[in-house]
């Protein structure tokens, strides 16, 4: 039962939070770009004052996927190095835990350059 | 000054060609336009060269219509939309002919065909060639985002045409004659949205036509058709709306490129088609045609330009708009 | 003729039609969470592996840049996103998309310059105001545990 709630809250928490974007774009002259600065920088915030745990415990996906919980990430490895490490921690913390998204993006990214081409539409 | 041109010695347009890409070719006016791209490539290997390509391949095809060497071209006057007129440049180069680039924004095909008119009827020029292309692959990556973005499209954005036209305009005779030319001035509405350039556009179609009646003293009812270049559907409605503010009715009379080149709701095209390929070769594959048929025989033709830079948007200016007029008449 | 440059941006956004806001926010909605939901699902596979929960946690939004990297080099990903709307780019697939189609797109301008540079075109302030807010959290929080102390 358990697991099925588990999906549940992770569609629901999860389309939630792209129906909001969706509303900033229909409503607002925001650029898409200026939209997902929005949501990383949120996420950042939510995680900070401590919101953003609890729901990534309860959405599971839902959460983290979403580019908020890219912030999220961030957030609680900058927390983990400056507790473990000081202030250093402030610098190295949020790239570290968000590694492996990023340098995949970068990675997969350049290599579909090297394959694809673009097509008319 | 008045700035409006009267040919009197004769200006003609002796051929035309077009060619389009794929959506165009599948668009209601489909199966007018002279040659298509499968891809949209025009088997070049970059959107800006496909472009050039589109160009060139315009150009020979009105050469060959009009069994004109290039030899015999005095000036040609080519016109896209990229920075530089880059395209302009990639295709032509391989032609032996003086050229010029002109930006005009989408524009650009009565500006040239008039631009062509001046050399011809002043004396100076026997032939001239005006060019015009936009790609809507090249357009997309300068103006918007990458191709294969999936940013999101608003209910008021234009779908940038790939194609291109030429004409060449010669003295003498030819299959339509065109008398006058009204060269129009910056319009500056305050659109700031790059989303809906039809809106950014109609006030500068309103500013050079309303000059146009002002000073040669015609009215709309004296024309067949007043054709505009790609105002789409909103643009279209504001210039109507303007004029009937003026108590001037527009609407069986008018008529925009924009709308007739594609099916907008089968073909996901928003508000319309637009840049500066939209007008040339509706223009080039369509009109010419029923000039030339005798269904039509006196129209004014308003290209109509949205002077939008990626700079000037991100630096917060609005868009200014800018449409030249030719008026263009058949052999009756 | 002078045109009231306030009162003609009004006039012309009252009379733009607006996007379906509900319809699309249903889309939005839908396909949304299904990309949570899919993701859901690697996570619990993996999980099933015997990967530590650290890895798991790093692999599932790999594998979701990845499916959206393959279904933009493929070309269908801006017609899922025409459909789906925030739905995909709101998730890691619009930051992974983001990330691609500048790079496919800027191939002829080179593959150092062209490519390597803009392949942070869309991405590059995601990822800058993502590590300034971070860090400025972290500095708080450095601060707020040295007070404690």
């Amino acid at each position: 039962m358990s697991m099925i709630l588990q999906y549940v809250s992770a569609f629901a928490v999860g389309g939630a939070l792209c129906v909001v974007a969706q509303i900033l774009i229909d409503y607002t002259s925001l650029t898409p770009c200026k939209i997902l600065v929005i949501y990383v920088v949120s996420g950042v915030v939510l995680s900070g004052v401590g919101l953003y745990g609890p729901l990534e415990k309860i959405a599971h996906c839902g959460a983290t996927v979403p580019l908020t919980g890219f912030g999220h990430t961030l957030c609680e490895g900058v927390k983990k190095a400056v507790s473990e490490n000081g202030l250093i921690g402030v610098l190295t913390g949020g790239l570290s835990a968000t590694a492996g998204g990023i340098s995949a993006a970068l990675v997969f990214g350049y290599i579909a350059a090297l394959i694809f081409k673009g097509k008319p539409k | 000054m008045s700035g409006l041109f009267k040919f009197n010695n004769g200006v003609f347009i002796a051929s035309t060609g077009n060619a389009v890409g794929k959506k165009e070719h599948e668009g209601p006016l489909g199966s007018l336009f002279d040659i298509y791209s499968e891809d949209d490539r025009f088997g070049m290997d970059t959107w800006e060269h496909a472009e050039g390509e589109s160009q060139k391949i315009s150009l020979n095809m009105a050469m060959k219509k009009g069994n004109i060497r290039d030899s015999d071209i005095d000036l040609v006057f080519s016109g896209d939309l990229i920075n530089q007129c880059t395209p302009s440049y990639l295709g032509l180069s391989g032609i032996n002919v003086s050229k010029i680039g002109i930006y005009g924004a989408c524009s650009t095909a009565a500006l040239g065909m008039g631009l062509c008119g001046v050399m011809i009827d002043s004396g100076f020029c026997q032939k001239c060639a005006a060019v015009t292309s936009s790609h809507n692959l090249s357009a997309e990556r300068q103006f918007r985002y990458p191709i294969e973005y999936g940013g999101l499209q608003t209910p008021t954005s234009q779908w940038t045409v790939t194609a291109s036209a030429a004409y060449i305009l010669q003295g003498g005779e030819g299959m339509a004659r065109i008398s006058e030319f009204l060269i129009g001035k910056v319009a500056d509405g305050g659109v700031t949205d790059a989303n809906n350039m039809g809106a950014a556009m109609a006030v500068a179609a309103f500013d050079t036509l309303w000059r146009y009646f002002e000073e040669s003293g015609k009215k709309p009812g004296d024309f067949d058709k007043i054709i505009t270049g790609d105002l789409g559907e909103q643009g279209y409605e504001i210039l109507l709306e303007l004029f009937s503010r003026h108590n001037v009715n527009l609407a069986p009379y008018l008529t925009d490129c924009g709308l007739l080149i594609y099916d907008r709701k089968e073909q996901k095209t928003n508000a319309g088609g637009s840049g500066c390929g939209c007008s040339a070769a509706v223009m080039s594959a369509h009109f010419l045609k029923e000039i030339e048929k005798g269904s039509l025989n006196n129209i004014l033709f308003l290209g109509t330009g949205a002077l939008l830079s990626q700079m000037s948007v991100a630096q917060g200016d609005s868009i200014p708009g800018i449409a030249h007029l030719v008026r263009i008449e058949g052999k009756k | 003729m002078k045109i009231e440059k306030k009162k003609y941006v009004q006039y012309t956004k009252d009379r733009s039609p607006k996007s379906n806001c509900f319809s699309d926010s249903v889309r939005a909605f839908w396909v949304g969470g299904s990309v949570c939901f899919i993701a859901q699902c690697f996570q619990d596979l993996y999980k099933l592996t015997d990967m530590k929960d650290e890895t798991v946690k790093t692999l599932v939004p790999v594998t979701m840049i990845f499916i959206a990297i393959v279904l933009t080099g493929i070309g269908v990903f801006d017609n899922i996103a025409s459909f789906g709307k925030a739905g995909v780019l709101v998730p890691i697939t619009g930051f992974a998309n983001a990330v691609v189609a500048p790079a496919i797109d800027t191939k002829a301008e080179g593959y150092v310059s062209g490519v390597g540079s803009k392949i942070f075109s869309i991405a590059g302030p995601v990822i800058l105001f993502g590590v300034l807010s971070s860090a400025a959290y972290g500095v708080i929080y450095y601060l707020v545990t040295a007070v404690m102390k």
